[in-house]
């Protein structure tokens, strides 16, 4: 049987991996540092990581080579699935991540900007490599919105219907992140989590909003994701990944034990 | 020296590393005359068997893998690399032949109630435990898994490993010293490393 995927999200600052409290406040500067990337991915990669996510905050010319060096010292040594996000423009782009080590690309505002990077990236390397991430917050009743910006501009798009979207351009996988929950540690937003996986054919990776580990059994469960995202919970030691695993384990959800 | 054949697939670097880790003497190889020399070959894919299948033509490396083959070395296929050993593929489009060292051809997931592609790590149940590169590794440990696709080999007694998603299909196949697996040693953390280990082993 599959397992569902437990991910830690190292963010990268500066070369250092860095926290923000609240959605949108690391761009702001208002971050934590909390270590070395390669250093927590060997920690993780120890722990039984399913996959890692590198994503690049700043995104400048200056910063790209960083996380290239990161992707490529995490992945002489890691021998698992990485993902490198953030800043992400063009198909060079992805080549660029996809040659140093990276398994899969995560993009965002640049493919609500540009859509057919989607199918660009999709048709040079595969669907499986495409990963569109999504950042929704409720705006009404049974309503999610699309936001880019660190949370701060509104994108004109519904989200299940740009996940939707995405997914007929070509992306293999979808991450949705909730703006809302995102950093508040009470949960992850469970009812966008399954709409949009309800919505579409491709895994859906649950992200923000992980304070406890019934957080994760309910969104694997109820909220129907293929995988759970989180950052703080990993970085500030509250819990390592084989213990998230043996409580998702004791839940009866299929995980893999190392 | 285990040539890995590099057409510009781009995990190339990720299997590099991880058969240099399992002990291997690796060397890139992208032409027929320097797979002559090699004592084993890793046939290494991501993305579609057309862009497999065609860039290796272009490079010429097509003739010389099947010419490698036939000389009884070990060879081992990952991913679309295990595909294109088949006949064809029924990908979208696809019209280029494949190597057909296997009869059979490659087909997608039936998309009833699963989400394609599989994304994650799945179980490898042993149909074939005596197969070398499985030596020291248990049946139904997780390896790691990304495609839409998977080879239905026409022989059954080639298939090594089955792996069930939606369906059972044969996740890894063996004949003699030809090895293929559906996923990703160089990504499966120790039981990958362990597999290519036992491959290394045979060169």
């Amino acid at each position: 049987m599959l397992a569902k995927r437990v991910i830690p999200c190292l963010d990268v600052h500066d070369g250092q991996v860095t926290r923000g409290v609240q959605f949108g406040k690391a761009e702001a500067g208002e971050l934590r540092n909390v270590g070395d990337p390669v250093e927590l991915a060997l920690q993780y990669n120890k722990q039984g990581a399913d996959e890692m996510v590198f994503f690049d905050i700043t995104a400048s010319a200056h910063e790209r080579k960083t996380i290239v060096d990161v992707i490529e010292r995490a992945g002489d040594q890691c021998f698992m699935p990485l993902t490198v996000g953030g800043g992400i423009r063009s198909v060079e782009d992805m080549s660029t991540m996809l040659k140093a080590g990276a398994d899969k690309i995560s993009i965002n505002s640049a493919a609500i900007a540009t859509p057919s990077l989607i199918r660009a990236g999709a048709e040079k390397f595969g669907s499986q490599c495409i990963v569109v991430s999504i950042d929704a917050k409720k705006t009404g009743d049974d309503q999610w919105r699309v936001f880019t910006h660190g949370g701060r501009k509104e994108a004109g798009l519904d989200a299940i219907e740009w996940a939707k979207e995405a997914v007929a351009l070509g992306a293999g996988e979808i991450v949705l992140n909730s703006i809302d929950a995102d950093g508040t540690k009470a949960g992850y937003d469970i009812e966008i989590t399954r709409r949009i996986s309800e919505n579409v054919g491709v895994p859906v990776v649950a992200s923000g909003g992980a304070g406890n580990l019934d957080h994760m059994v309910d969104v694997l469960k109820q909220g129907k994701a293929d995988a759970v995202l989180a950052a703080s919970i990993f970085h500030f030691g509250e819990f390592t990944v084989g213990e998230v695993k043996e409580h998702l384990a004791k839940a009866d959800i299929p995980v893999r034990m190392v | 020296m285990i040539a890995l054949l590099d057409y510009g697939a781009g995990n190339v670097r990720s299997v590099q590393k991880a058969l240099t880790a399992a002990g291997g003497e690796v060397a890139l190889v992208a032409s027929p005359e320097e797979l002559a020399h090699a004592d084993a070959v890793v046939l290494p894919g991501v993305g579609a068997f057309d862009d497999c299948v065609n860039a290796m033509q272009r490079q010429e490396l097509f003739g010389a893998v099947k010419d490698f083959i036939g000389t009884g070395k070990p060879f081992l296929g990952i991913c679309v690399g295990y595909q294109a050993l088949f006949e064809k593929s029924e990908e979208f489009n696809s019209c280029a032949a494949g190597l057909g060292v296997f009869g059979g051809s490659v087909v997608r997931f039936a998309e009833n109630g699963i989400k394609v592609p599989q994304i994650g790590w799945n179980e490898v149940e042993f149909e074939k435990p005596e197969c070398p590169i499985l030596k020291g590794i248990e049946s139904g440990s997780h390896f790691y898994f990304v495609h839409s696709y998977f080879p239905k080999p026409t022989d059954e007694s080639i298939v090594a490993t089955c792996t069930t998603y939606g369906e059972t299909f044969a996740s890894s196949v063996w004949r003699d010293n030809l090895f293929a697996t559906q996923f990703h040693p160089e990504k499966s953390q120790k039981v990958g490393l362990k597999l290519l280990q036992n491959f290394v082993g045979l060169a």
